[in-house]
């Protein structure tokens, strides 16, 4: 097991590496260089060559990246091209915490509603219910989520009133928890259908390939009860390769982020990304871009290595 | 006889084609039938065709001109002058919807086609060959597959404005790496097969074995993964450009008409604006997955019709 754990962590280092090569050289493929960005378009040329000599911009491409990929490893981005000065992890620093609070409650949402809608599906297979939970399954997976989150803020915001129209906390108010989790409610929720749909047919699938087995066959055969039959021999098991569907999902969460903080105008990384696309604030894009996809290279790890732990099946 | 056999080899061949025709038309017909068995596929069938057929005809079915700006009739309730009323400029919903299909299939269609070609290049020649060829592209795979779709597709409107052309050459550059692993997955256990080891034994070239041997063998899951593919880059589409960094106005996309669905005019007084286009979305993708289930059952030789 412990070979397998050391073993699967180091495979995650030539991933992280390639990300870093295509980071960087999307980043490359971008028109201009800071200089044209920051500098006033009167500057002299030998001043602009100075300033570019003291940028490392006249290096070769490959010292240029090594650079760059050794003050990010050390928590270094650079700094904003439109906020001059701020350094790109403050930035960051500063919106994160709203981010991971949003997909830690999304998260949970989708799972305490996807999970037992799939198991009860599972269970009454072919009934009415499964039928149903089928037909909404496939809605959900072909509906915007943003267009969800357009129309419950239509409805449950603007005209009955029932939640915030956005923002993570009531301007000017002093804090409170109650008033946090009001603003957070639609947009964790709209969040969470993205993968909603997704996480209710695999629990469904999952369940099913294990009621088939011997030995729920067995534990019926004995008298278990139903009950204990389904949630104490069967789901257990069933839940196991859960664990890697939200390796897999974790990308588009990551992503669905983006558009639901712009939706909900929540300040997280989502949002802050936005304005810097937008600005065309290099720094912070590359910044953000890195930081999720080395999120997702971590969250896969994390799954792989969680499933060798609760399937003593396999071997390693 | 065997002599007979033999000599009748050379002297009339049993070309392939001749072959394969006869074998094919048999599991077409056997898929077909499977397929309209399933009753959502046929249901997502007959809606993709009544979507295609709305966006090629879209000139002659449009009442109005999509881009015609009337402001005195700005959010117009769906009524007789407008079915599906008007936006917060003035410009029919139905006309905007109907030429916003052109547009959401025409990227779908355009950028899976170029990915299905990439990813199944690609997925070939690393199936095919393995080694070394293969563990690197599929770590490329990997990296890619690492960053959230979004957060890329962004980056890169960001770095080449974005255009209807620059959207489709975005979503094909980046969109193959499923493909590729499927059709790697194919060949991989193909590539030991008798019939790929016979084919090598008399002579024929790795890109023949690969294109016209093995490749017909991954086609069932090609085409499941291109038809669901659409429906992904519709919806993918739809968000950037909701984002304001996908299709630019004035040409209407089904996502860039919900963008001005938060102006707080339209959520106070025009309530029913932001459900046409979100239903366009939504029956569109639906049709596409239907399909694609519908198919990929069909192809499946072990699920019974």
């Amino acid at each position: 097991m412990t070979t397998y754990i050391i073993r699967r962590c180091l495979m995650a280092i030539p991933l992280l590496f390639l990300i870093s090569v295509i980071s960087f050289g999307i980043m490359k493929m971008a028109p201009g260089d800071p200089t044209a960005l920051m500098m006033d378009p009167m500057i002299k040329q030998e001043n602009l060559e100075a300033y570019k000599e003291s940028y490392g911009l006249n290096d070769s491409i490959v010292v240029q990246y090594g650079r760059w990929l050794g003050n990010m490893v050390q928590g270094n981005f650079g700094e904003s091209f439109i906020r001059q000065g701020v350094p790109v992890s403050e930035l960051i620093t500063a919106r994160l915490p709203n981010t991971l609070l949003l997909m830690l409650v999304s998260t949970f949402i989708a799972f305490i509603i996807s999970i037992p809608l799939g198991v009860w599906s599972a269970t009454k297979r072919n009934s009415l219910q499964d039928y149903a939970i089928t037909v909404v399954s496939f809605l959900g997976v072909a509906t915007p989520n943003f267009w969800i989150g357009l129309v419950l803020i239509m409805v449950l915001s603007v005209h009955l009133g029932w939640f915030p129209i956005g923002g993570v906390a009531t301007y000017g108010e002093p804090f409170s928890i109650w008033d946090r989790l009001h603003h957070l409610v639609l947009p964790a929720f709209v969040l969470a259908t993205a993968d909603m749909a997704g996480l209710t047919r695999y629990s469904r699938s999952s369940m099913l390939d294990v009621l088939r087995q011997d030995y729920i066959r067995t534990a019926k055969a004995n008298g278990f009860r139903q009950k204990t039959v389904i949630f104490k021999h069967g789901l257990r098991n069933a839940l196991i390769p859960i664990i890697t569907i939200f390796g897999l999902m974790l990308p588009s969460f990551i992503g669905g982020s983006v558009i639901i903080e712009s939706v909900f105008a929540w300040p997280g990384i989502g949002l802050l990304f936005m304005e810097a696309a937008f600005q065309r604030d290099y720094p912070v894009i590359m910044a953000v871009v890195v930081i999720a996809a080395t999120l997702v290279v971590i969250g896969n790890l994390l799954a792989d290595i969680l499933y060798a732990v609760f399937d003593p099946r396999i071997e390693y | 006889m065997t002599l007979t056999n033999e000599r009748r080899i050379p002297n009339k061949p049993v070309s392939a084609e001749d072959h394969s025709l006869i074998g094919h038309e048999a599991i077409w017909k056997v898929m077909l039938r499977k397929f309209m068995k399933n009753k959502l596929a046929v249901i997502g069938a007959v809606l993709l065709i009544i979507i295609v057929g709305a966006a090629i005809f879209a000139p002659m079915l449009a009442p109005k001109d999509p881009s015609q700006q009337v402001l005195l009739d700005k959010l117009a309730p769906p009524g007789k002058d407008y079915p599906l009323g008007a936006d917060n400029l003035g410009r029919d919903t139905l006309s905007r919807l109907l030429y916003g299909a052109r547009i959401s299939l025409l990227v779908g269609f355009a950028s899976v086609a170029g990915s299905i070609f990439i990813g199944t290049v690609i997925g070939a020649i690393a199936g095919y060959f393995g080694g070394i060829l293969d563990a690197v592209l599929m770590r490329i795979v990997d990296a890619i597959i690492s960053f959230p779709s979004l957060f890329l597709l962004i980056t890169l409107v960001t770095i080449f404005e974005p255009s209807i052309f620059t959207l489709i050459a975005i979503f094909a550059v980046f969109g193959w790496t499923g493909t590729a692993r499927l059709v790697r997955g194919e060949f991989l256990s193909l590539r030991k097969s008798e019939f790929v080891l016979a084919a090598r034994t008399l002579g024929i070239s790795n890109t023949r074995i690969i294109f016209s041997h093995i490749l017909p063998n991954a086609l069932g899951p090609i085409i499941v993964s291109a038809t669901l593919g659409v429906g992904g880059v519709i919806l993918a589409e739809a968000g950037l450009s909701y984002l304001g960094l996908g299709i630019q106005p004035p040409t209407p996309s089904w996502g860039n008409m919900l963008q001005s669905a938060q102006n707080p005019q339209i959520m106070l007084g025009a309530w029913w604006y932001p459900l046409f286009p979100g239903f366009m979305i939504l029956i569109t993708v639906l049709a596409f997955n239907f399909v694609g289930d519908g198919l990929r059952d069909a192809f499946d030789p072990k699920i019974d019709d």
